[in-house]
């Protein structure tokens, strides 16, 4: 039995279309991931399967149970950490798993020792009496992650886990993470738009882009399916479309054009780049810029969604609009 | 159900006793209230009459005049010619007001914050995380109404000669309703809410009219009839009405009828308020 499914599942606010008709399932102990740019749908599409969103239409059952109609069984089998900090500046560490304790009706002695424990596992026992006002933004989050387990859940869900973190304590993290899932088997749902961070901890991820899944698999089959290397080639003088031209050549599996660079995908990239050269020098074409690339999530991202992650953070326009609404009707 | 509600509940009173400071600043209001207003208006001398335009009236009416003014004033003023101690028996009202209000953004700050989430996607029922809101805003209002109480004391608050316990007590059974009742209203229009300025224009919409259209400033008799009709279906007259009593006349003494008037209206209000609130408010924090 899978631990999480979703079945069309899709969310509409207005005419915004947030998530569209996604299905998948992620299995006992896996650690799954949402890969994808702000505003595809991430956050949307984990508030439904904690049941803080109704679904527009399609189901998903977690742990077994509909999120829609079985919304008071699911709760108590899952575990969010959201996005945004909401652990209570104005109390100490202890104060606020003690809460959230009281919370998941974990009985108070169990719960002081399972909050011991929960605490040395991120490194806050020394800070726990202290107001969380006086804490850093990494031990925050890691206050939040421990807050998460408190009840021992079934199914965690991470929202952008690491988001804004610095480099060590995404580390440690990441570290947890893994270390939840090899001994504890709790399975996981994290979203991310770091590929980095996607690699590292995920079994399977699914690339999310405006609301629907354009791949879903393992880190390494994703890379795998890029078939290969990937030259990246710019014309240094406008030049007419060279596509066919560029196909036609015996080394070149394929080739797209993306603005005015071609990414020509071949199979052994240090031995087709250099005839590749050669023959557009015969053909008096001369190039401007070239580059071989290894197969890595961001290239698998860049042939799924014809974008680069990065250039969709700084990208303005439909996505800015998009995100602006999410946030507005999430409150 | 109720361990979720008191275990939210201490969460605010523990926020709110960590932060002495604003606990102090959200004083100063009613204090600055009664000590320039209340201390300023000396309603004997307001309408004193001059000592040449006195000794024209013929000497057995000359002892006579200030005697009857001050008879009208305190008929007027529910039996005091103290202008201090009528206000700061209808401030105490007033303060159980502005507390109510406050519940309404603490809604708004725990939504903002994501709190509110993390307490949607806990297996807790949705009725006890309203219900917290309105109790500590019940004990907030509480806690407050003493504090002022005390430093209207200090300042001179003149009590009936009589007053004792069951006047404390009873003035503040009528407090707590208000308070139920208001901090539930409150609740249930900041609920959906998400955006500060809009709970602080929206508190600011209700709170000045709530409170000149009482009897907590002046008394109802004085003003014009439409406002005098407001001013009969608000909750706070009779809080303030009930609590003056209690302050005035304390139970020895007192009208018993009409204090039993103003506790029926007090007890159905916050009976009606609190359930209609408390369900508005539930509702609010249904999925989208």
């Amino acid at each position: 039995m899978h631990t999480i499914e979703a079945n069309d599942l899709t969310k509409r606010f207005g005419t915004l279309v947030a998530v569209d008709h996604v299905s998948f399932s992620v299995n006992e102990g896996e650690i799954f991931g949402f890969l994808g740019p702000n505003g595809a749908g991430k956050t949307t599409t984990i508030n439904m399967l904690t049941t803080l969103l109704n679904p527009s239409e399609g189901s998903a059952k977690v742990g077994g149970f509909e999120v829609e109609k079985q919304d008071d069984k699911v709760r108590e089998i899952v575990g969010l950490v959201p996005q945004d900090i909401t652990v209570d500046d104005d109390l100490t560490g202890m104060e606020n798993m003690m809460l959230q304790a009281k919370l998941y009706h974990v009985p108070t002695e169990v719960a002081k020792e399972r909050i011991r424990d929960v605490l040395s596992l991120v490194g806050l026992t020394e800070a726990a009496n202290r107001r969380v006002e006086t804490y850093s933004g990494g031990m925050r989050k890691l206050l939040e992650l421990a807050e998460g387990l408190i009840h021992h859940p079934k199914v965690l869900f991470l929202d952008e886990p690491t988001l804004g973190l610095d480099v060590q304590t995404r580390v440690v993290i990441w570290d947890y993470i893994k270390k939840l899932r090899d001994e504890h088997r709790i399975t996981m749902f994290l979203t991310t738009h770091y590929m980095e961070e996607a690699d590292i901890l995920c079994d399977r991820i699914a690339i999310i882009d405006h609301g629907k899944i354009v791949a879903l698999d393992t880190p390494q089959n994703l890379k795998d399916s890029l078939g290969g290397d990937i030259i990246e080639l710019e014309f240094n003088v406008k030049t007419d479309d060279q596509t066919k031209r560029l196909r036609a050549l015996p080394q070149v599996k394929d080739v797209k054009k993306i603005g005015d660079t071609y990414r020509i995908k071949v199979s052994k990239g240090e031995k087709a780049l250099p005839e590749i050269i050669e023959n557009m020098l015969k053909m008096k074409l001369r190039i401007g810029k070239v580059s071989l690339v290894k197969p890595s999530l961001d290239q698998v991202y860049l042939e799924y969604t014809g974008r680069s992650l990065r250039e969709t953070q700084g990208e303005t326009g439909e996505i800015w609009r998009r995100m602006m609404t999410l946030k507005r009707v999430r409150g | 159900m109720i361990h979720e509600t008191i275990a939210l509940t201490k969460r605010e009173v523990k926020k709110w006793m960590k932060n002495p400071f604003l606990l102090f600043m959200m004083l100063i209001q009613p204090v600055i209230w009664l000590g320039l207003f209340g201390k300023a208006m000396n309603l004997t001398g307001l309408i004193s009459i001059p000592p040449d335009l006195l000794n024209q009236l013929p000497p057995q009416f000359r002892d006579q005049v200030p005697l009857l003014l001050n008879q009208m004033i305190r008929e007027t003023f529910g039996g005091t010619t103290d202008y201090f101690t009528y206000m700061a028996a209808g401030m105490l009202s007033v303060i159980v007001l502005f507390t109510a209000m406050f519940t309404g953004m603490s809604v708004v700050w725990d939504r903002r914050f994501g709190f509110l989430n993390k307490l949607l996607v806990a297996p807790i029922p949705r009725g006890s995380i309203v219900l917290a809101k309105v109790s500590s805003s019940v004990i907030r209002g509480m806690f407050q109404v003493l504090l002022v109480f005390g430093i209207a004391f200090a300042f001179g608050l003149q009590v009936g000669n009589a007053f004792g316990i069951l006047d404390f007590f009873g003035m503040l059974a009528a407090l707590f309703l208000l308070s139920l009742g208001l901090s539930s209203m409150f609740l249930a229009i900041t609920i959906r809410i998400k955006s500060h300025e809009t709970v602080i224009a929206v508190a600011n919409l209700l709170n000045l009219p709530l409170m000149f259209a009482s009897n907590a400033l002046f008394p109802i008799r004085q003003m014009p009839e439409w406002l005098q009709t407001i001013a009969k279906v608000n909750p706070i007259s009779y809080a303030a009405d009930a609590v003056r009593t209690f302050i005035l006349h304390s139970s020895a003494g007192f009208d018993a009828a009409k204090v039993a008037v103003d506790f029926q209206f007090l007890m159905g209000f916050a009976l009606i308020f609190s359930l209609v609130g408390i369900l508005v408010a539930r509702t609010g924090l249904r999925k989208g």
